[in-house]
């Protein structure tokens, strides 16, 4: 039992599983670029043929990084870093925390990096003069008297043997983050026209109605266009939040990558609709008496007040979606002939008539597309990147150095013996010459003699 | 003089110092070194500049952005990135043959980002973002590292193939094996890092513009591919010892994954990362 035991462990603290987990984890991933994602059922039918597309359903290809055995694998890669780094970080540890002024002197003659001294003098001076020298080096050194001499130990970043670790737990705390928003995130949209109200979003997946508990109101949204006229340059939506019949935030403007939050729900510029209508304001400059309408395309309108009758009969369309570029107005204040004329949208026109003087301002009516998502798990998902960063730095470039200076007193006459060993965790050849310009610091001083 | 002229130049420059350094290799003619190492610095100086007055060009115009938002203005930052790799080791080891497997690369995308149109076109909506240049610019760092890995596995694997055989003197310039071994590791933890940071500036971008840091989409999952290979290589080489012959193979299969990321994902695949490919 406890051998089996033991084997099972041993699989999923292996290096062999982390490979294989990578590689399968790699060309599985690649299914999910090449066959389209999360369209509906139908579209696998006719590309691929009924039976395929049955073969695909019963593996969940349409939504593959969301399947059973997708997650599975993502399962098995959390299982191995868990328990191979259960497996690994104690002796890891260990190395971290030792006390290496105990180091059993045989094994300091077998270090990989050495070099034996002589010199004259007692321990306790020679002791004070190779910490000088190691202090000079960039070595901060300990030491303890030993029976026979005395034994200096200096070492650099012990914590850099973490580093790898630090990336392990990264991964973790990313699926943490991860496992956090879907159960208690949301991702949703809604359209809200100029000038209208929600309270509700809609699932993106689903389409099933989220309450937010508040309303947003679109007041207004523009787009801007460069001077090509084509390429739009900025989507902007003016947005205003009211609880409980409290304005919370008041006209707030959102744009691509500058979004609106309130109470851990963020609503993103992500579209836009027109509307068959414009919002034509119509102002008397004579008088300065003036009044806004919404009014549908190609219908006459009248505004009694000021004796006018008017309407949009044409308009010239930017692009398939309907966004008016142009629009041809019918006015009349019932003096002399009606102005008929082409206006910019968004745009405003002065109508002289033999009595008076008018703005008209119209501007097509559009509805804003929100994207609204909840995700308290991305603050961990975050936090595990920085520290995977950090621990890549530390796992790569950083290493645990270690040098001893072991002094002697020799059994016959009055000289020392000094060993200066040392040993790097990693990047052997940088630490080579570290050790070659500490000895060089030895050989330099007058109180050693290379052996 | 404007940055399209500017970047012609640096496409011929880059050729030029790519055929000097291959002409050391194969003809061991070590003086032209030092010449090599100043067309090189030259043509990324040159580089340098026509990056710089293409986004003066841009602020003329009155769109002013960071070029580094389409294929032509990537292209062109990928050859700066490598040329500067490149330089970095060529200081770093004191060999100039790396050069041969190196700067062929910076060519190669000099010449591509030729064949696109490099007209300065406005940023659209989506693009407009600081985090932009973070991603670019981490990306490209590691993928340069990434193409310079892969040359130095060529190299590996010239040099070990011949050396079975009578070792020709072409080959006997090449740097030892283990160096060479020893530096396609260095250049691939490099990579690694970037290539973690571009992943991770990406995924920060994207939160900011669509509120999900990862949506699967095949850009971003190649890029998770190709980390996926590159982690599975470091712990073949960390911890079962991998050296030699394999590192050097996956070191060039990692780059054509890295190419797929870039170049084949834009043109095979449809996603979000569309406006890459124009």
């Amino acid at each position: 039992m406890k051998k089996t035991e033991n084997m099972v462990w041993r699989f999923f603290a292996s290096v062999r599983l982390a490979l294989f987990t990578l590689l399968i984890l790699a060309t599985t991933s690649v299914i999910g670029t090449l066959i389209p994602q999360k369209n509906p059922p139908e579209f696998y039918i006719e590309s691929f043929g009924q039976r395929t597309a049955q073969f695909f359903q019963m593996l969940d290809v349409p939504d593959m990084y969301n399947s059973w055995w997708f997650l599975s694998l993502l399962f098995l890669f959390s299982i191995n870093l868990i328990v191979c780094t259960i497996d690994r970080l104690p002796n890891v540890w260990q190395m971290v925390v030792l006390n290496n002024l105990d180091t059993d002197p045989e094994r300091l003659e077998k270090m990989p990096h050495r070099q034996l001294f002589h010199a004259s003098g007692n321990t306790a001076a020679l002791t004070e003069t190779a910490i000088a020298l190691l202090a000079k080096n960039g070595w901060k050194a300990a030491h303890e008297n030993k029976p026979d001499g005395s034994l200096i130990f200096s070492q650099k970043t012990p914590w850099s043997r973490l580093g790898v670790y630090a990336v392990h737990l990264s991964i973790l705390v990313i699926f943490a983050g991860a496992i956090i928003g879907s159960l208690l995130g949301f991702k949703a949209g809604v359209m809200i026209p100029e000038g209208s109200a929600s309270d509700t979003v809609y699932e993106s997946r689903t389409g099933s109605p989220i309450p937010l508990g508040f309303t947003v109101q679109c007041d207004d949204f523009n787009v801007a266009y460069y001077a090509d006229g084509a390429t739009p340059k900025e989507f902007r939506s003016i947005l205003t939040v009211q609880e409980n019949g409290k304005t919370m935030i008041d006209k707030r403007p959102i744009i691509v990558n500058d979004p609106l939050d309130y109470k851990g729900i963020t609503f993103y510029q992500s579209s836009y609709e027109p509307m068959q209508g414009f919002n034509v304001v119509i102002t008397n400059t004579n008088t300065k008496v003036s009044q806004s309408f919404q009014i549908p395309f190609g219908q006459k309108i009248s505004w009694a007040d000021g004796g006018i009758d008017f309407g949009i009969i044409n308009q010239e369309v930017r692009s398939r979606m309907g966004d008016v570029n142009r629009l041809k107005v019918w006015f009349s204040d019932g003096q002399g002939e009606p102005s008929i004329f082409w206006m910019d949208n968004s745009a405003s026109q002065t109508i002289t008539t033999p009595t008076a003087t008018y703005e008209f301002a119209a501007s097509q009516v559009y509805a804003t597309g929100l994207q609204v998502a909840k995700d308290p798990g991305v603050w961990t998902v975050y936090a595990g990147c920085t520290l995977m960063l950090i621990g890549l730095y530390v796992a790569f470039f950083l290493s645990h150095r270690r040098i001893w200076v072991y002094i002697t007193r020799e059994e016959n006459g009055d000289r020392c013996r000094i060993l200066v060993c040392g040993a790097s965790s990693k990047n052997k050849i940088a630490f080579e010459k570290e050790f070659a310009a500490l000895v060089q610091g030895f050989t330099n001083d007058s109180s050693f003699q290379n052996a | 003089m404007n940055s399209s002229q500017l970047l012609g130049i640096t496409t011929f420059a880059y050729l030029f110092s790519a055929v000097l350094y291959i002409a050391i290799l194969v003809f061991r003619a070590k003086k032209i070194g030092l010449f090599a190492t100043l067309v090189t610095a030259g043509a990324f100086l040159v580089n340098t500049a026509g990056i710089g007055l293409r986004w003066y060009e841009s602020h003329q115009m009155g769109i002013g952005y960071a070029p580094l938002s389409n294929m032509y203005e990537s292209l062109v930052f990928f050859a700066w990135s490598i040329a500067l790799v490149y330089l970095f080791m060529e200081i770093r080891y004191k060999n100039r043959v790396l050069g041969a497997f190196s700067m062929p690369f910076a060519a190669l995308a000099m010449i591509l980002a030729g064949l696109k149109n490099p007209d300065i076109k406005p940023l659209i909506p989506a693009l407009q973002s600081n985090w932009l240049i973070a991603h670019v610019i981490t990306c490209f760092i590691g993928y340069a590292a990434f193409a310079v890995a892969s040359g130095m596995g060529i190299m590996y694997l010239v040099k070990d193939r011949r050396t079975d055989k009578t070792a020709a003197p072409l080959i006997a310039s090449l740097p030892e094996l283990k160096v060479i071994d020893d530096i396609i590791h260095k250049t691939l933890v490099f990579g690694f890092l970037w290539l973690t940071a571009g992943i991770i500036t990406g995924a920060v971008w994207a939160n900011s513009a669509w509120g999900t840091y990862w949506s699967w989409d095949p850009k971003e999952t190649w890029s998770l591919i190709t980390w996926f290979v590159y982690a599975a290589t470091l712990h073949a080489r960390f911890t079962r010892g991998w050296g030699g012959r394999r590192i050097a193979w996956l070191a060039i299969g990692g780059f054509v994954s890295v190419m797929f990321t870039y170049y084949g994902v834009n043109f095979l695949l449809s996603g979000l990362h569309s406006y890459g490919g124009n």
